[in-house]
């Protein structure tokens, strides 16, 4: 085996040199809420980087319910799996027939809809939801899924549009018009020669709809407001307006709420990564 | 699905569904759905705020609100600090996760969870931290120093302070991403003809990773400071706005006048960081629909 020259050892220095602080920095807060999930109360509270009797008991209260704010963690967490859901296909249905309809149909006028489409993502979220509230409430939308839904596909449209048509100006026409010399009609096109194409960008941009619904604050904080109609992180800030907020028991619902997102974002990391930034870096 | 021309019919002439091709007929129904959505939820509650922050009386009460003047001047702050604080680190860091080790691939696994994972449970864990009585961080300095540590979100500076650390800490992964993308698209020969030439890593940065990603640098900057102005959660999640209605930046003084009931002010608010925003907009469509 080779030793290490003098430099390359002083290279990884200088590499651990920064790795270390940048593996402290992402950690800490995630840590952080680890170890309140497993400390008891006491442990939690006394600043202790491990607890002396780590406990998965905050878990237990939390998937029993015994506490006066987790009474609905269920219904809560359910109501964020559907809205995630319900938000992921209906912007894969809505970005995909634009996307196709503007890089292979070239339809008039596509092109200025894309333009208007990146205005949406040029306004600030949060100045956006203010007349999103009231547009809502004119709607009778108000405290209704279907709020929160309409709102992150808004949301999600947009890049989901601009991506897929990126991806979708990189097919060859050749394969459309040979499918039309075959006599296929445009539906059957779109169906067996473009979705198939097209699969590993509908699963990027499928799970970042999924990502930003569930991961969503603001919008859920202001469309939502009953205990049963709420998502999870509603619930998590509602933890805030108690004196006594039991700590532990937050920062448990919120590793729990916290885990789903990850888990999707590792297992399509690989799509995701490659799809969402190949649009970016284009120009 | 159908679409009716009806509404065309009147018009003399040949009837449009003659004059398009069934593909052209198909790409106006597939973009249907999207024009509803963008009309519905874009463009009709954008006209309708914009008529309801009409009033100049808005206007007037909101400048004699000293809680506007404040957060004017924190968003102002949070743009051209935090901002260049995140890309400039962001710049930095994708030239070391670019970096061909291992142990580097396994750290940007790690390294992109505040992104990944949602903001309300790791921005309330931060809170806790900064708690200056239980918060693990003045307890560490209790330890270390034997004095009690300082008040962070107490103080309005220091808690502006963290929050745009937490903002930071949320988008970094994000923005480097985008640019350890745009680094690996500079042709590796450009850096072996350096390397032949012996040119130091500055020279090297200086002559071709800047000159390859300044354009790509400066979009992402204005993307980043659009985003950064409709950022909610790093303020209201960590400081609420407080203390005493200190820390808020445009975003949070927009919801908190919706929450108090006065529509018309949290528009005007808004309104008022179209100077900043309306530039940027021009800039990134110029750019993006090239």
């Amino acid at each position: 085996m080779k030793l290490p020259t003098f430099r390359e050892v002083a290279t990884e220095a200088r590499l651990l040199l920064i790795g270390i602080p940048v593996f402290i920095w992402t950690m800490v807060p995630i840590y952080h809420m680890f170890l309140f999930a497993i400390s008891p109360k006491e442990d939690a509270f006394s600043g202790k980087m491990w607890p002396d009797h780590p406990t998965l008991h905050n878990f237990s209260i939390v998937f029993h319910q015994q506490h006066y704010f987790l009474r609905d963690f269920y219904i809560q967490f359910w109501n964020s799996v559907v809205i995630a859901a319900a938000v992921g296909a209906l912007t894969l249905f809505v970005a995909t027939a634009a996307a196709f309809s503007i890089s292979r149909l070239k339809v008039p006028g596509g092109r200025v809809v894309m333009n208007l489409a990146l205005f949406t993502y040029f306004i600030p979220a949060a100045f956006l939801a203010v007349p999103m509230y009231r547009t809502m409430g004119n709607y009778g939308l108000l405290n209704n899924h279907w709020s929160l839904i309409l709102a992150m596909v808004t949301i999600a449209s947009p890049y989901a549009i601009w991506v897929l048509k990126q991806a979708s100006d990189k097919l060859p026409v050749e394969l459309d018009e040979a499918a039309v010399m075959d006599g296929a009609t445009t539906l059957q096109i779109f169906r067996l020669v473009y979705l198939p194409l097209m699969m590993p960008s509908l699963v990027a941009i499928g799970t970042y709809a999924v990502l930003l619904a569930w991961n969503e604050y603001l919008y859920a904080f202001l469309l939502l407001s009953n205990d049963q109609d709420i998502t999870l992180p509603v619930a998590l800030g509602n933890f805030l307006s108690a004196d006594d907020s039991p700590w532990e028991l937050l920062m448990t619902t919120g590793f729990i709420y916290a885990l789903p997102p990850a888990a999707i974002y590792y297992a399509f990391r690989r799509y995701m990564v490659g799809g969402l930034t190949a649009g970016a870096v284009k120009s | 699905m159908a679409i009716t021309l009806s509404g065309d019919q009147a018009i003399p002439g040949p009837p449009l569904s003659s004059r398009l091709t069934p593909a052209q007929v198909w790409g106006i129904a597939l973009l249907a759905p999207y024009m509803l959505v963008f009309l519905a939820f874009v463009v009709y509650p954008v006209c309708y705020g914009l008529w309801l922050a009409r009033q100049p009386a808005s206007y007037v009460a909101l400048y004699n609100d000293p809680v506007f003047a404040r957060a004017a001047v924190n968003t102002l702050i949070f743009l051209v600090i935090g901002i260049n604080i995140k890309m400039l680190i962001a710049l930095f860091l994708s030239g070391f996760f670019a970096q061909q080790r291992t142990w580097i691939r396994w750290l940007s696994v790690i390294f992109i969870l505040p992104w990944a994972v949602p903001s309300i449970p790791t921005i309330l864990s931060v809170r806790f931290m900064l708690n200056p009585e239980w918060g693990m961080v003045n307890q560490i300095i209790f330890k270390l120093t034997g004095d009690d540590g300082p008040n962070w979100l107490n103080d309005p500076t220091v808690a502006l302070a963290m929050a745009i650390g937490v903002h930071i800490w949320k988008s970094l992964p994000f923005w480097t991403l985008i640019l350890i993308t745009g680094r690996l698209a500079i042709a590796h020969d450009l850096f072996e003809a350096a390397e032949v030439d012996g040119a130091s890593w500055w020279q090297k940065f200086r002559y071709i990773t800047w000159p390859s990603m300044q354009t790509l640098y400066i979009t992402c900057t204005l993307l980043s400071m659009i985003w950064t102005l409709g950022d909610f959660n790093s303020v209201y999640l960590l400081t609420g706005g407080g203390p005493a209605d200190l820390t808020h930046v445009l975003s949070t003084l927009g919801i908190r006048y919706l929450r108090l009931d006065q529509l018309s002010l949290a528009m005007a608010s808004i309104v008022c960081a179209m100077p900043f925003v309306l530039p940027l907009v021009y800039f990134m469509m110029k750019r993006l629909s090239r």
